[in-house]
């Protein structure tokens, strides 16, 4: 896509000339915190919403002109849950094969290979509603891949999820890619999601690119280790003098410093930082990569309401 | 032929999901059956219209009725699919809005269609005369009305964001219609300033016509009310496909 913007009324600028490509093959991430942009760029390429200026363009098909196509070729998973949670899994993916054109033989065997992949095989005739937060979860990701699509959109694929779902889905989208058939592009606000799964990122915040790469060339470009102290009183432009100090940065009354070599010149640092309470130096994450760009971290609180509202809002359905 | 296909699911997943809560199909036959006995057998002890008893007199007006309850407060479950991002699922699919809208239509008729079939079997047991060919042409009058008013429903939801508010205002709607119809009394007995608005409510050609047809009486001949159905059916359908492609997912 190129130079989307995307102002809502009441001009709410949600997306601010972004520009990016995924390549064939490969997990693209999109990691930035709540609010960024990701869902609206995400609902845009699905022709969900229309950008205000820009163009975008799915497996050569321009989301403006041939959303029809676009629409073909795609496969999407919500952030919120949406399927009908009256009917079955196995229903509400026979719904699914029916909408995309699938024939009755067809629809069967493909059914009962992506339920065996998300391992709901022997749930697959419960009602959806009867499901956990992590099921419903696998079988959108089934359904996303029934009509085999050539870029698959996961918005926030692991929101809510307990630690073992949120493995398991881990492993299915690491499974999906294996044979290189699909591309996909996924949004996350959690660092250890987009460091594990995505070939490349681009960091989002305030509907704006701020950095886009590998996540370990990221990693790597910050050139050195992370220093975290707690201290009142240090003595921040002589630290900022040294050469072997690459940035400073402060965050919740922690000085954050990326310094070269820091085995070695921790001592040092430690003279020019005063009264230090406490000391933590380790490698730097993408967190680090986040904060040395944006100056603030990404908050990993639980999302605005998100799928457990929406768990609320379909217990009071009908 | 995918476009079958996909008429086929929007149509299977209504059928299932109303066919699921036995309370929906319960309560949607309720109402009428209670004006039908309750109202027509209370209030038939004592009056009679056109030398029939007053529970006759009504037995089509209930089938209008019921059918234009059904039909209109089908409406809100695009308020639902909109609620719970069934919506979304569905729009992302390469169905045409049209499609959509057809298959929502088809789904709506069909709930309908049942509550009527079992108004219409109750028929022969309220006394009421019913023939094979009676049954036939009612279905066809009563499925006429039913794509105009579903279509009204769907319309009204599209635009709508909230369940309670879809209620509110589809209650607003149904009642004025359906008094105003003819269901329960002849409408010349009504006030003349309320002639313009009779002429305007489609249950008063709705249930003209099934009065027609069942009991073989009626103010309007049976083609004039047929086809102003079959008009307002058509224009429905139209309008109804233009707001499903103007409405936002979100």
């Amino acid at each position: 896509m190129r130079d989307i913007r995307k102002v809502f009324n009441g001009g709410v600028t949600a997306v601010d000339k972004i520009s990016f490509e995924i390549r064939e093959g490969e997990v693209f991430g999109l990691l930035g915190p709540n609010g960024a942009g990701k869902t609206t760029t995400i609902n845009i390429l699905a022709t969900l919403l229309k950008p205000t200026s820009g163009q975008a363009s799915v497996n050569g098909f321009d989301c403006l002109k041939e959303p029809h196509r676009v629409r073909e070729n795609i496969g999407i998973v919500f952030q919120d849950p949406s399927s009908d949670d009256l009917l079955t899994g196995r229903e509400n993916l026979d719904l699914h094969g029916l909408m995309y054109g699938i024939s009755k033989a067809e629809r069967r065997k493909r059914i009962k290979s992506v339920l065996e992949l998300v391992e709901l095989s022997d749930r697959a005739d419960d009602r959806v509603k009867y499901y956990s937060g992590g099921m419903w979860r696998r079988l959108e990701l089934a359904r996303g891949l029934l009509h085999k699509p050539k870029v698959l959109f996961l918005d926030e694929p692991t929101l809510g999820l307990d630690p073992q779902s949120r493995e398991k889905v881990w492993q299915y989208i690491e499974g999906m890619v294996q044979n290189k058939e699909l591309s996909i592009l996924l949004t996350t606000h959690y660092m250890e999601e987009a460091e594990r799964l995505c070939s490349r990122i681009a960091i989002v915040d305030s509907g704006k690119i701020i950095v886009e790469g590998a996540p370990k060339e990221l990693i790597k470009g910050m050139g050195g280790d992370v220093v975290k102290l707690k201290t009142g009183d240090a003595d921040l432009a002589a630290l900022k003098s040294k050469d072997y100090i690459l940035s400073v940065e402060e965050s919740d009354g922690y000085l954050i410093l990326t310094a070269c070599d820091a085995k070695t010149t921790l001592p040092e640092i430690l003279k020019l930082a005063g009264r230090v309470e406490s000391v933590e130096m380790r490698s730097p994450t993408l967190n680090d990569v986040f904060l040395h760009y944006t100056g603030r971290e990404i908050r990993e609180g639980p999302a605005e309401g998100g799928f457990g509202k929406r768990m609320m809002t379909r217990a009071k359905r009908r | 032929m995918s476009v079958m296909l996909g008429l086929y699911a929007m149509w299977l997943r209504e059928v299932k999901v109303y066919l699921r809560e036995p309370s929906r199909v319960v309560s949607s036959v309720f109402m009428p059956l209670m004006w039908l006995i309750v109202f027509g057998k209370g209030l038939g002890s004592t009056i009679s219209i056109e030398n029939m008893s007053y529970d006759v007199f009504i037995y089509p007006g209930i089938i209008g009725m019921a059918t234009l309850f059904g039909s209109l407060f089908f409406g809100v479950y695009i308020i639902w699919d909109k609620k719970v991002d069934f919506l979304k699922e569905v729009l992302v699919s390469p169905l045409s809005r049209t499609t959509i809208f057809l298959g929502k239509v088809l789904g709506g008729i069909t709930d309908v269609l049942i509550q009527v079939t079992i108004l219409l079997m109750l028929g022969p047991m309220l006394g009421v005369p019913m023939t094979p060919a009676k049954m036939a042409m009612a279905y066809v009058v009563v499925i006429t009305l039913a794509v105009a008013i579903v279509s009204i429903g769907l319309i009204i939801g599209s635009v709508m964001e909230s369940p309670e508010g879809f209620g509110l205002i589809v209650t607003f709607v149904a009642y004025p219609l359906f008094f105003l119809s003819g269901a329960l009394f002849p409408i010349e007995n009504l006030p003349f300033w309320l002639e313009p608005f009779i002429y305007i409510d489609p249950l008063t050609y709705g249930v003209d016509a099934l009065r027609q047809i069942i009991l073989g009486t009626g103010r309007f001949p049976l083609t004039i009310s047929y086809s102003i159905l079959l008009g307002l059916a058509a224009l429905m359908v139209y309008i109804g496909t233009v707001a499903f492609d103007r409405m936002k997912a979100y």
